[in-house]
């Protein structure tokens, strides 16, 4: 008899907490950044494709299902080290079959010789190049990601990269770069 | 009353933690009043003298401008004038080297002097308390007055912020050695001095400021001690000599034994500060509508004939000013703007005197060693007892060369002042200042690189939204047009007509049974040329 009674309560309480803990999985969820989310906040955000999917999502979601993490050059070694902290895996150098790590560039398109055909703004993946057709085409130039997709598209070659020019606010202080001023002595 | 604020008003001085002792070599260049300096014939101009957008320009290649006239105007980005030193002609506007230790190029308007020396009329105002504080605010603004202690913060900004204030604390402690610019201005001229700062009072809508003098300058603290019985809302206090006690926070902790919190500001303590130099530029904009074209500079050092103070217009070339002061230089020599603490070496001459430019400083190798090779840190301990920070200059170093930014964070690298205490007692002839500044810088990039690939996340989004939608509403339309196409035939079936449709399988069949013709044609030929 206190056999069955004692069932009989833990029975009861058992359902009781199975309640309370199912409901407060429910009511309490927390919202956590799904995967790909987190991949994609770390990747650079340059959407050139050279990791061979068409933006940085796509790619986000091909590691979250198992492809390589070295595969994007704009994000170089400290991206591939923070995607493997991330993942839990071993970091990696780049796969060079990718492309290299390289300056920071932007496009710039050389206006004059511009003839307006708009293959630049379809090529874009940032929306970051201004035009209409037969107009002479120009480069937002913060907002380009410096992707390269616009140059090969471009009829008469009149897109450039160029790199990313260091300005005092985002000079990295590397003193060396200062050649030393020797100064005669005047006696 | 409670109890803190009783102590501040009885006038205790608290202690910072740190700090060190180095030689004053103050006598260099205090002796002397300020002077003159004979008028240039050319004068830079870099657009941004402060921290902050720079201003729009106003003038053109070719004008003609008289002294004090504006050559910037504050514009969209709120940026902060800057102002003709001395009448003439603008001959260049574009990039030019300026006053950062990057010796990079900047925009820079170049004035070539008439040597008349023309100033605009000046408009003087005769009771500044009968205007509102946003006109005296716009006043400032106007005259192009950023912080002249050397950090270059718009002072109308930072004395915008709305807050309830305890204390205005003027500072004149001046603890970098060899500086001496304020030291003089506040011997020479400690009445416009308090004039600027009952008007900072009246602006910050505060009761009480607390001008704040080093032990080592009495004459300054003696030509105040003689005005300030007219002043109840001011007081003097001493502070003992120690670097860096005129660090913002450091001053602060001296005065009111308040604690700014990490990446705080004083407001967060209900205190502002303001630089000597600043109160009496902002006493000149306001009672005499003077704007910013001028200030003293300090030129020391062995290497230099003449040391001492100067009135310099802002714009003057440095060599201009080494020259006028009997510039001796030997091999490999060092010119440093700013003190031997926090100053940086100039990458060349033509670098412009700014708002931020107390000194001018030429030392001889004896006097200042060039700096030696670094050597392993024995984790001596000696920069972290030195900092005034409280924090752990060699864990910072070691963190800054491993690129560990979160591990940099988490020690506060950012709290660092970058005073250089750590660095001159490194017996390891460390320049962790310098690995500071690096790494300070390299968050600083990470920080907008982070900012720039959200943006173009978001823009990347936002077109593939487009795209999407283009593609189905290019769907929609040719299921539009189809449906369209199929009622027009329905129709015309209807009405006995033609079936449009059935024109087209006639023209298919055709077409087929030609090709079908064509085909046992070739074959036939095929055969009779098999059977020749
Ligand atoms: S390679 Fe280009 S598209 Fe691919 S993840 Fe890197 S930046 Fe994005
Ligand atoms: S692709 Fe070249 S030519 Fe065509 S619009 Fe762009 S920049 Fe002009
Ligand atoms: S430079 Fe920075 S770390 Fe070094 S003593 Fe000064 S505040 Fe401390
Ligand atoms: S003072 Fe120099 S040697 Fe000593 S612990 Fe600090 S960094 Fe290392």
């Amino acid at each position: 008899m206190t056999v069955l009674t004692a069932l009989i309560v833990f029975g009861v309480l058992a359902l009781i907490f199975g309640l309370i803990l199912g409901f407060a999985a429910v009511r309490f969820r927390v919202e956590s950044d799904p995967i790909v989310d987190q991949i994609d906040a770390i990747l650079p955000q340059t959407q050139c494709g050279q990791c061979g999917y068409p933006g940085c999502r796509p790619y986000a979601e091909a590691i979250a299902n198992g492809d390589e993490i070295n595969k994007c050059p704009p994000g170089g070694q400290s991206t591939i080290n923070a995607l493997a902290d991330l993942m839990g895996v071993e970091a990696k150098p780049l796969d060079s079959a990718h492309g290299e790590e390289d300056v920071k560039k932007v496009a710039v398109i050389r206006e004059d010789e511009c003839i307006g055909c708009t293959k630049c703004i379809q090529a874009c993946p940032v929306d970051a190049i201004l035009g209409a057709a037969k107009q002479m085409h120009t480069v937002i130039a913060h907002e380009c990601t410096g992707c390269d997709l616009c140059v090969e598209p471009c009829p008469v070659d009149c897109i450039d990269m160029v790199p990313v020019p260091v300005r005092p606010d985002n000079w990295q202080w590397d003193l060396q770069q200062i050649p030393v001023r020797v100064v005669e002595s005047s006696n | 009353m409670s109890a803190a604020t009783k102590a501040i008003e009885a006038g205790q001085i608290w202690t910072f933690p740190g700090g060190i002792h180095p030689p004053e070599r103050k006598e260099l260049s205090n002796q002397t009043p300020i002077a003159p300096l004979a008028l240039a014939q050319e004068y830079y101009l870099p657009l941004k003298q402060h921290s902050g957008a720079p201003g729009e320009l106003l003038v053109q290649v070719g004008d003609q401008v008289k002294a004090g006239q504006a050559l910037t105007q504050v514009g969209a980005n709120n940026g902060l004038p800057v102002h003709a030193p001395t009448s003439g002609t603008i001959t260049a506007i574009g990039p030019g080297i300026i006053a950062h230790p990057s010796g990079l190029a900047d925009t820079v308007i170049t004035i070539t002097a008439d040597g008349n020396d023309e100033h605009i009329a000046l408009e003087p105002l005769a009771d500044y308390t009968q205007i509102s504080r946003a006109d005296l605010l716009e006043r400032i603004k106007n005259a192009g007055i950023a912080g002249l202690g050397g950090a270059g913060f718009p002072t109308a900004q930072k004395l915008a912020l709305q807050r309830p204030l305890d204390y205005l604390i003027i500072n004149g402690v001046e603890c970098e050695p060899y500086i001496s610019a304020d030291d003089r201005l506040m011997r020479e001229h400690a009445q416009t001095i308090i004039d600027g700062t009952e008007i900072l009072l009246h602006i910050a809508g505060c009761e009480k400021a607390l001008i704040a003098i080093e032990a080592n300058k009495p004459e300054a603290i003696a030509a105040f001690e003689a005005l300030l019985d007219k002043h109840p809302q001011l007081a003097l206090r001493v502070v003992p000599v120690k670097y860096p006690s005129g660090g913002e926070k450091q001053l602060i902790q001296l005065l009111t034994g308040r604690q700014v919190p990490s990446r705080g500001l004083p407001i967060d303590v209900g205190l502002v500060m303001q630089n000597v130099g600043t109160a009496f530029a902002v006493a000149q904009a306001v009672l005499q509508g003077k704007p910013l074209i001028e200030r003293v500079v300090t030129v020391t050092g062995e290497n230099v004939e003449k040391p001492g103070n100067y009135w310099v217009r802002l714009g003057t070339p440095v060599a201009y000013l080494l020259e006028q002061c009997g510039f001796k230089p030997e091999p490999d020599q060092r010119v440093i703007m700013g003190g031997p603490m926090m100053g940086f070496t100039l990458a060349e001459l033509a670098v412009p005197v700014v708002k931020i430019t107390n000194c001018i400083l030429v030392p001889s190798s004896q006097e200042l060693a060039p700096a030696q090779d670094e050597m392993a840190c024995i984790r001596c301990g000696a920069c972290a007892d030195v900092c005034p920070a409280q924090l752990l200059p060699q864990q910072l170093q070691w963190l800054a060369k491993a690129k560990d930014y979160d591990g940099l964070d988490q020690q506060n690298l950012f709290d660092c002042i970058e005073c250089g205490a750590c660095a001159y007692v490194c017996p390891s002839e460390i320049p962790l200042v310098h690995y500071y500044r690096k790494a300070k810088a390299e968050i600083r990039n990470i920080a907008r690189e982070k900012a720039k690939a959200e943006v173009a996340r978001e823009r990347f989004e936002a077109r593939q939204e487009r795209l999407e939608r283009e593609k189905q509403e290019r769907l929609e339309r040719h299921r539009k047009a189809a449906e369209a196409r199929k009622k027009a035939q329905a129709e015309a079936v209807a009405q006995g007509g033609d079936n449009p449709q059935d024109a087209v399988q006639a023209a298919i069949a055709r077409a087929k049974a030609r090709k079908a013709a064509q085909a046992a044609a070739a074959q036939q030929e095929n055969k009779e040329g098999d059977d020749a």
